[in-house]
């Protein structure tokens, strides 16, 4: 079972990597900036992992610590990254838009 | 249960997906950034949902300080310090990624070499994520040197801490994952490595640290996606991590240097500039006045920003006086180097700020075949990305890099501060071009003395 779940995790990581060189390859040079801080943004998925650590409930202050520290850091990835990325997006007019 | 949140995951994976597909055109980037973020927040409330939660009182505390630091941080930062937030950004990714592999690895320890080796990666990965970016950050900001910073014996140190690392990993699998001090060294050798990595590259070369920085902050979320064997994690890790080498691949290419080069070179310290012969005529300043004139007659403008542009904060400046040439009867164009600035698409977004229509900004493989035609070329704060010896002259050490070739356009005018070299330490030949005329003076005070002559 551990196995197969194992290959199952490598084989949607392969694919998604595929998927994510043919999508970015598309995006052109004016959104790169964007593109860069939107992405950094949804690589703050590892909140995740920092709820799941921060909520244990657990009675070892250290792992407390890097669960609280853990789920900081993610959330001002994800809040930042997505705000700032909206900024950004919201300043790029075409000619004639009324702002 | 389980089903149900595997199933939200795979949602949030596909709004993901959807999200960055729609950033392929400013028209619809703004939604699919909204639909990525929807994906983020339907990833967050299941997990909520999870068993395993039994304690919501640190989960308010960290989700409440993390909001108001960032919602606080991408309201505040100006558009022209972007490079130095988004480098922060990343580097608070790649230690939540560090910290929650450790996490994982004291509250369920496990015997078995897989899990411990992604553990130890994924560790790695973060924190070398971590420092690089925090080092990025103060370069970016000038609160570091920006030139490249080296010493003896430093790229030996690095493969040694290297190999070090790979022993470590090898002995803390074998040992079942239970001691604690291969974990340790192993974490700060990463710190350290972060920080070594880093300090050898140059200001002008921070776009490719960026983006790479960006590829590892996604590589050590999808490690952690192994650790946690949770696959929301693994797929936007994976994508993610594509997505910062594809851009790390397209800065290489717009400076024709390999990923090697631009890491270990330490490119544009004063002893990989080679002396050069001194190049031959005179540059001949200009007047704001004479500028005026020029501008006024001309039927075709380009406009090529540089670095220079950000740091004289001139971005409306120039949009007032582009708009001025339009109502003129002029056509203006804005060159953009891919990697001018110091970041990716950097000059794109400091032109959107001051309103320029994306339309006008073109690329460079767009505007050189034209160049002929321009009347007028502005480089404003740009030196290297113009720099015709990139083509010309094969002892130059930027040889081959794609350049604009402004030096063909009719008149050539370069607002600078002064003569000083660019970052790769060189004379630029365009400046001695018979077309040249050198325009003195801080780039926004320049603009704004143009414009008043035009309204004047």
């Amino acid at each position: 079972m551990e196995t197969t779940l194992l290959i199952y995790l490598f084989f949607i990581f392969l694919l998604s990597a595929v998927l994510g060189f043919e999508l970015i390859s598309k995006v052109p040079s004016t959104l790169h900036t964007p593109l860069m801080s939107g992405s950094n943004a949804i690589s703050g998925i590892a909140i995740v992992g920092a709820l799941l650590a921060a909520g244990s409930g657990t009675d070892d202050t250290l792992s407390r610590w890097l669960g609280l520290i853990a789920l900081i850091a993610a959330t001002v990835n994800v809040v930042g990254g997505y705000l700032v990325t909206d900024r950004m997006l919201e300043m790029f007019k075409k000619k004639g838009d009324k702002r | 249960m389980n089903h149900w949140i595997d199933i939200a995951y795979m949602l949030s994976a596909g709004a993901f997906i959807f999200g960055i597909k729609q950033l392929s055109s400013p028209d619809t980037a703004r939604r699919g950034n909204m639909l990525s973020a929807s994906g983020m927040l339907l990833a967050i409330i299941v997990t909520l949902l999870n068993k395993g939660i039994l304690d919501f009182q640190w989960i308010v505390v960290g989700v409440v300080a993390g909001t108001v630091i960032g919602a606080l941080a991408a309201r505040l930062v100006a558009m022209t310090s972007m490079p130095e937030m988004v480098a922060l950004f990343n580097g608070s990714g790649g230690l939540a990624s560090l910290l929650v592999a450790w996490e994982a690895h004291r509250r369920s320890p496990s015997p078995e070499v897989f899990q411990n080796a992604t553990v130890l990666i994924s560790v790695f990965i973060g924190a070398l994520t971590f420092t690089g970016s925090l080092i990025a950050w103060g370069k970016l900001s000038g609160k570091l040197p920006g030139r490249p910073f080296l010493f003896p014996g430093q790229k030996p140190l690095n493969l040694v801490l290297i190999l070090a690392v790979v022993g470590l990993t090898v002995a803390f699998c074998a040992g079942g994952g239970a001691n604690l001090t291969f974990f340790h060294i192993v974490l700060g050798v990463a710190l350290l490595l972060g920080v070594l990595t880093t300090i050898p590259i140059g200001g002008a070369d921070m776009p490719v640290i960026i983006a790479l920085l960006n590829s590892y902050s996604g590589l050590a979320a999808c490690a952690t996606g192994f650790v946690l064997r949770n696959n929301v994690l693994v797929v936007t890790g994976s994508l993610v991590g594509a997505s910062g080498i594809i851009l790390t691949q397209i800065m290489c290419k717009a400076m024709n240097r390999s990923l090697g080069n631009v890491l270990f070179s330490g490119f544009g310290s004063a002893s990989t500039s080679k002396k050069q012969d001194k190049i031959e005529g005179e540059v001949k300043p200009i007047s704001v006045e004479d500028t005026f004139i020029l501008l006024e007659a001309a039927r075709s403008v380009a406009v090529v920003p540089g670095y220079g542009m950000a740091v004289a904060q001139a971005q409306h400046a120039v949009h007032e006086l582009g708009q001025i040439l339009e109502a003129n009867g002029a056509q203006v164009q804005y060159a953009i180097h891919p990697v001018a600035g110091r970041m990716p698409g950097h000059m794109n977004v400091l032109l959107a700020e001051a309103n320029v229509p994306y339309e006008q900004l073109v690329e460079m493989e767009a505007i050189n075949p034209v160049m002929e035609t321009v009347d007028v070329c502005l480089i404003i704060g740009a030196n290297d990305i113009v720099n015709p010896a990139a083509a010309e002259d094969p002892s130059s050490p930027i040889h081959g890099m794609p350049i604009i070739e402004a030096h063909k356009a009719r008149t050539v005018i370069v607002m600078k501060r002064s003569m000083a070299s660019g970052f790769a330490g060189i004379d630029n030949a365009l400046f001695f071009r018979e077309n040249s005329r050198m325009l003195f003076g801080d780039a926004r005070q320049t603009l704004q003395g143009l414009v008043a002559e035009f309204k004047g």
